[in-house]
């Protein structure tokens, strides 16, 4: 009875529409959808990335195409942990990073539970306060180096006025003792906003039943806070922070067009440090070296982040 | 007047926290200002001490921003007649003609190209391959996804180098075509990461009503799926878009002059004798304040498109 019934529903059913049905499987559709996007990751990030671990074993230069390109084992990377140099940029990088997170967590959770006091007119000078990290960081990184003008730069007018030091004896980014900070300084004035609307994100995903919860018991507004707003904020800063933490890793145009490395190479981060070994002195394999040896760390970093991340997330 | 509720701020909260951000925000904004503002200074107001807040506004920033120009002798300039065109009257003052027009604008237009043309190309592959992400079992789908974020952990210098081989021995270098593949290929994961997200919001009812309907899987998605996700693809657009925009580490490294873009080539404006700074500043203002309009304009979209993609991680 059951098979006569669908016999009589496929002959109701018109021609077109059956065959429209038979048209393309969900597994073909799926396939012709992620073929593409598959394809080109592989042809621009993977493939370059296996190149990249290749030419870190030999002794090859771009400039010298014809030179007999030999294999050199782990020479390379020898070469890189040994070098004290290679530390020194790990160390500005080090600096700058660490900086840059702390200074970003501080203001950004900070502006975030300010905002969520919902003023008037909060999100206009929301939007205005996002602007700069939506702008080019090498073309803002340029036109900061005229702010930072010891003489005439808006930067050192304004710490002048505000501290009485004569604007023309200091030099953000000519002083080696300042130039680290130049480059946290301008990071933190574009980034911290990032931080912001993640830390926003969070503040506004706590429900206020706790809260009304929490003042029935009469728990003060310090404890509250303590209690439940920083662990409630806690996985989406730790998120906000892995964020930072990769991108200013990687920081390379931000800082190329603000100091350029200088002064010396006080401000040389690696992604700059690779720059000059890659595109300058033209030393392929110990850049790929270089490169291979940067990546293994982010990613490394970040796996273990991650987990405790989770571990946040679980609690 | 109204009920007390612990959970909203009292009136003195509101004015202190107001108050604070409004500081914040008005520091915030000034570099931006001051970089508009120097657009419109003359040479000389630009490097003034103490800075100038008010000062006569000029195009000359402008006008040497678009042109290249020499110096002439006070023959030259007779011999050349009345200046015919406001822009000549600015140059001919401080005795330089123009001698012709810079490269600003092919670089403007590069970037526009490029761009636009990625942004085009990434979502449409985007769309796709987030759709089948969120509604099939890929194989590796779980790998494939952490795959794609780990993409962007590598520094964009450690790429450039077998990129800069690829693309030489492809003919690509320093091409549009070349550059528009590279930009898709970086924003690729970040838009299929927030795309499936806004996807995975759509009631998969919807399409399975579809289905019992007659449509195919393919009419489903373009028919049901596609205009329901319309406000999440425009704000991952926008994303792509302003991305491709900004970026700068491999557009210096793998273009020198047709593909160039306008971020390595802003910095490289020099004026005769020093920095040319209400040029670089026009150049900056120029390429700058579409990107603030958009963020003010689309607001909306952009700030829940910021924390979504993070958010929903």
């Amino acid at each position: 009875m059951l098979d006569s019934s669908i016999e009589r529903a496929a002959r109701a059913t018109p021609p077109v529409v059956a065959k429209r049905i038979q048209g393309l499987s969900d597994r073909a559709i799926a396939w012709l959808f992620v073929a593409p996007s598959i394809f080109l990751l592989l042809a621009v990030n993977i493939f370059p990335l296996i190149w990249t671990i290749r030419l870190s074993f030999t002794n090859f230069r771009v400039n010298r195409p014809n030179a007999e390109v030999s294999f050199v084992g782990l020479k390379n990377y020898i070469n890189i942990l040994t070098d004290s140099d290679v530390w020194l940029t790990m160390q500005a990088t080090a600096h700058f990073l660490i900086w840059t997170i702390v200074l970003q967590v501080l203001i950004g959770f900070a502006l975030a539970y300010l905002i969520n006091k919902k003023f008037r007119g909060n999100d206009m000078w929301t939007t205005i306060i996002v602007l700069p990290m939506m702008l080019s960081p090498a073309v803002v990184g340029n036109f900061w180096t005229f702010l930072y003008q010891p003489q005439i730069g808006l930067f050192n007018y304004a710490v002048g006025f505000l501290t009485g030091t004569d604007p023309s004896t200091f030099s953000m980014i000519g002083d080696v003792p300042l130039a680290p900070w130049a480059i946290v300084i301008v990071d933190t004035w574009m980034w911290t906003p990032f931080v912001m609307l993640i830390c926003l994100a969070g503040l506004r995903s706590i429900p206020g039943s706790i809260y009304e919860a929490a003042e029935c018991d009469r728990a003060s507004k310090w404890r509250q806070f303590w209690t439940i707003t920083i662990p409630l904020v806690l996985p989406f800063l730790m998120l906000a922070i892995l964020f930072r933490g990769i991108e200013n890793f990687k920081m390379f145009d931000l800082v190329v067009q603000l100091t350029g490395g200088g002064p010396g190479s006080t401000t040389e981060l690696t992604s700059i440090n690779l720059k000059r070994e890659a595109f300058e002195k033209w030393r392929t394999g110990y850049a790929s070296a270089y490169a291979v040896i940067l990546f293994v760390t982010v990613f490394g970093l970040a796996s273990i982040y991650v987990k405790a991340l989770n571990k946040v997330k679980q609690r | 007047m109204s009920s007390y509720s612990v959970t909203e701020p009292s009136g003195r909260q509101k004015l202190f926290a107001g108050t604070l951000v409004i500081l914040y925000a008005l520091i915030t904004i000034l570099p931006l200002l001051w970089i508009i503002g120097t657009s419109f200074k003359s040479p000389s107001d630009a490097i003034a001490y103490p800075p100038k807040t008010f000062f006569s506004p000029t195009l000359e920033g402008y006008v040497n921003l678009f042109t290249t120009r020499t110096r002439a002798t006070e023959e030259d300039v007779k011999a050349l007649g009345e200046p015919t065109t406001w822009y000549d009257r600015i140059v001919r003052k401080d005795g330089f003609i123009i001698a012709g027009p810079s490269r600003f604008m092919e670089r403007f237009s590069n970037s526009i190209v490029i761009g636009f043309g990625s942004t085009v190309l990434c979502i449409v592959l985007g769309t796709a391959a987030a759709y089948a992400f969120s509604r099939f079992k890929v194989p590796l789908k779980d790998d494939l996804l952490f795959f794609i974020l780990s993409t962007r952990m590598m520094p964009p210098i450690a790429v450039a180098i077998p990129i800069f081989l690829m693309f030489r021995s492809l003919g690509l270098n320093d091409t549009h075509l070349g550059m528009i593949l590279l930009y898709t290929a970086v924003n690729l994961s970040l838009a299929v990461w927030l795309l499936k997200g806004f996807i995975d919001e759509i009631p998969i009812e919807y399409e399975e009503a579809a289905l019992i309907d007659g449509y195919t899987r393919f009419q489903a998605f373009y028919k049901v799926v596609l205009p329901q996700a319309m406000t999440g693809i425009a704000s991952t657009a926008i994303f792509c878009l302003i991305f491709a925009w900004n970026e700068y580490a491999f557009a210096v490294l793998l273009t020198s002059g047709t593909a160039q873009t306008a971020p390595p080539f802003i910095p490289t404006i020099i004026g005769v004798g020093g920095q040319d700074w209400p040029a670089v500043a026009a150049g900056a203002t120029l390429f700058l304040v579409p990107v603030m309009i958009f963020t003010i304009v689309l607001r909306k979209h952009l700030l829940r498109g910021i924390t979504f993609g993070a958010v929903r991680k």
